[in-house]
């Protein structure tokens, strides 16, 4: 038997932390392709420390639900599951192998896969935002994306996704300018109508779940709205420009597919749930050339 | 029972079933079927039929435990204590099964109900709801769908600690099949189920205080600084039954207990959970402050009422305090009205200014 688990931050405060971990791990369990697909969390539970035993499976494959590699890929993770000596890295630079490591609480095969946020395919459901957004499955004409994340100063490691996802959308050259704009560093998410000359602008979060970045910091830097609890528009207007601001990428659906394609690299038997999950949520192929 | 059981009983005696006091082998001279009190042997297929006929509990008891009930040993306990089925024999067990048998893990309350051919179903809901009929209640078939529904107490508020006793009511999941009620009960208490079978079976993995603190990194590096008293309140304000239904197993370390009372919950508690580490952070940094001395006045029945308001909110008892119910100091004209008097206009008790 084997197993899928997802494991995510969660949250104390909100409630709604969760619920693409949880969305993400239905559209898996769907498939069929697992015989079991649990979450685990860092914040609520079953916590990490405890989600192994609640899978029956012997080969298990854990799929960090994170934007980047860095403190909870290297090292959170690893040992609240209790296979750091096996699966833990000194050096948490881009460029992900999967590892295989033997818990000391449950009988079981751990298989450690990557991140999602730095997995190839982000770079689709990044996309794929951008279209639900604009409730345009052709977007990309005339249009500027932006992808977001926090500075070099809270992850250097997520800054680097963030920059490789907006140069693999820049190469394909599907939208007229592509940036990476982060919260706490130049160049910022602050002054984002300085960095484009498109009039509609498509601003994607890189972050899992929605929470107070996404849903009051972002905004209000943008000056989509001075405060967050009146909400504002989709588009909004900001000097001039039209702004569709996404939300978090990670309540997309197609980010089911990237959970897959981390386990499927570590070895997991996933059939056709690959295709199966991109036809369930409207999945974009990227370029033959990509 | 079904025919197709008693055969599929008959083909795994070539194997032999010895389960819950059923015994069946083939030997050299025919099949012996055994139950307590009745003991046949040298059977053909028409008396290992007869014998069946005669012990059709035993049969269908087998056929689920061996066929639909769940495979994981951590379920399978699990629901065979709902039903005593180490302590009860079929007959026995069967007849309460009838009328279902009641068991309660946590708030909720579980029952086990006998249908056709061995099958039980399985009936979860809020034990404040017991009795009441399914009409009355909200009703649900997904295990999945618990997941909302214990996400919110019964005011909308966000329940972070899953152990809670602040279960909303008002729902149930009326027919559930093995594997689904020991599915929905991982979604009400997450693991409850894997570590209480661990305890049973002398294998719980316990991690105390100290160890659960030294492991900490990052922000929470700094919750090893704190002393056997402050892990005592921590205790005594997180882990006692009025906040969090598990029975506290973990100790200060693996020599010195903490002496507050673990509880009485089912499920053990194996190590400080992650709300209680995230509280402790704060503590530790609230105890490495120095004590001052202020000086206030304060009338007799002021200092009686700052009391009460603590007692009030520790005990979360704010929203019981009627609007006018000014006789309870932590009434909101009450406490307006303190307020108003004690403190200076920049907010200080009495006037008095904090010092750092
Ligand atoms: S540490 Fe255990 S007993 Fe205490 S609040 Fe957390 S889960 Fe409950």
């Amino acid at each position: 038997m084997q197993a899928l688990v997802i494991v995510a931050h969660g949250s104390h405060l909100n409630p709604d932390s969760s619920t693409p971990t949880y969305r993400h791990a239905d559209t898996v369990r769907e498939t069929g392709a697992f015989d079991e697909v649990v979450t685990g969390f860092w914040k609520e539970e079953p916590h990490f420390r405890e989600v192994l035993r609640t899978v029956e499976s012997d080969e298990v494959y854990v799929v960090p639900l994170f934007i980047s590699e860095g403190y909870f890929t290297e090292e959170v993770i690893p040992r609240e599951l209790r296979v750091d000596d096996d699966v833990g890295l000194d050096d948490p630079d881009p460029g992900w192998e999967p590892r295989r490591g033997a818990p000391e609480d449950v009988d079981k095969s751990v298989h450690y896969c990557g991140p999602v946020g730095t997995h190839d395919a982000m770079s689709d459901v990044i996309v794929q935002r951008a279209e639900s957004v604009t409730g345009d499955t052709d977007v990309g004409d005339g249009f500027g994306l932006t992808v977001v994340g926090h500075g070099t100063e809270r992850n250097e490691n997520s800054a680097k996704a963030i920059e490789y996802h907006a140069d693999r959308i820049r190469e394909r050259g599907r939208f007229d300018e592509v940036k990476a704009l982060f919260m706490d560093e130049d160049p910022e998410v602050d002054d984002v109508t300085d960095f484009f000359e498109s009039d509609d602008v498509v601003v994607v979060p890189l972050f899992i779940a929605d929470g107070y970045h996404t849903q009051e910091d972002i905004p209000e830097d943008m000056g989509l709205t001075d405060d967050y609890r009146k909400g504002w528009e989709t588009p909004g207007e900001v000097d001039g420009h039209h702004i569709w601001y996404s939300g978090a990428v990670g309540t997309e659906d197609l980010m089911a597919d990237v959970v897959l394609e981390r386990a499927a690299e570590a070895g997991a038997d996933v059939g056709d749930a690959i295709e199966t999950v991109r036809e369930l949520t409207g999945g974009v192929r990227p370029p033959a050339d990509d | 029972m079904q025919p197709e059981q008693v055969d599929r009983l008959r083909e795994a005696a070539d194997a032999g079933v010895s389960f819950d006091g059923l015994d069946v082998e083939r030997g050299d001279d025919g099949y012996r079927f055994a139950v307590p009190g009745d003991e046949r042997t040298g059977l053909d297929a028409d008396g290992f039929r007869a014998a069946a006929a005669d012990a059709a509990g035993y049969v269908t008891n087998w056929c689920f435990w061996n066929e639909t009930a769940p495979s994981y040993d951590a379920r399978r306990s699990f629901l065979r204590w709902l039903e005593s089925a180490d302590e009860r024999a079929v007959p026995d067990r069967y007849e309460s099964l009838t009328d279902g048998v009641v068991r309660h893990w946590g708030e909720l309350e579980l029952t086990a109900t006998l249908g056709d051919d061995g099958h039980r179903t399985y009936d979860l809901r809020h034990e404040t709801d017991g009795g009441r009929p399914v009409a009355d209640l909200d009703a649900f078939e997904d295990p999945l769908e618990a997941r909302e529904l214990v996400t919110y107490d019964e005011k909308g508020r966000y329940r972070p600690l899953k152990t809670a006793p602040t279960l909303r009511t008002g729902w149930v999941f009326p027919g559930l099949s093995a594997r689904e009620l020991t599915e929905t009960v991982g979604h009400v208490y997450p693991a409850t189920v894997e570590n209480w079978h661990r305890e049973r079976e002398g294998d719980l993995d316990v991690s105390h205080w100290r160890e659960t603190a030294e492991r900490q990194t990052g922000i929470y590096d700094i919750v090893d600084e704190l002393d056997r008293e402050a892990v005592e309140r921590i205790a005594a304000t997180c882990c006692v039954d009025s906040q969090c239904l598990k029975r506290r197993e973990w100790e200060y370390d693996e020599g010195t207990e903490v002496d507050v009372d673990g509880g009485d919950g089912e499920f053990p508690c194996r190590e400080p959970c992650s709300l209680v580490v995230a509280a402790a952070r704060k503590w530790t940094t609230l105890e490495r402050e120095e004590t001052h001395t202020y000086e206030f006045e304060l009338t007799p029945s002021e200092k009686e009422q700052v009391e009460e308001i603590i007692d009030t909110v520790a005990d979360g008892r704010t929203d019981d305090v009627r609007e006018a119910d000014v006789y309870e100091g932590a009434n909101r004209y009450r406490a307006r009205y303190l307020r108003e008097k004690l403190f200076g206009d920049e907010g200080n008790l009495a006037g008095v200014p904090t010092e750092d």
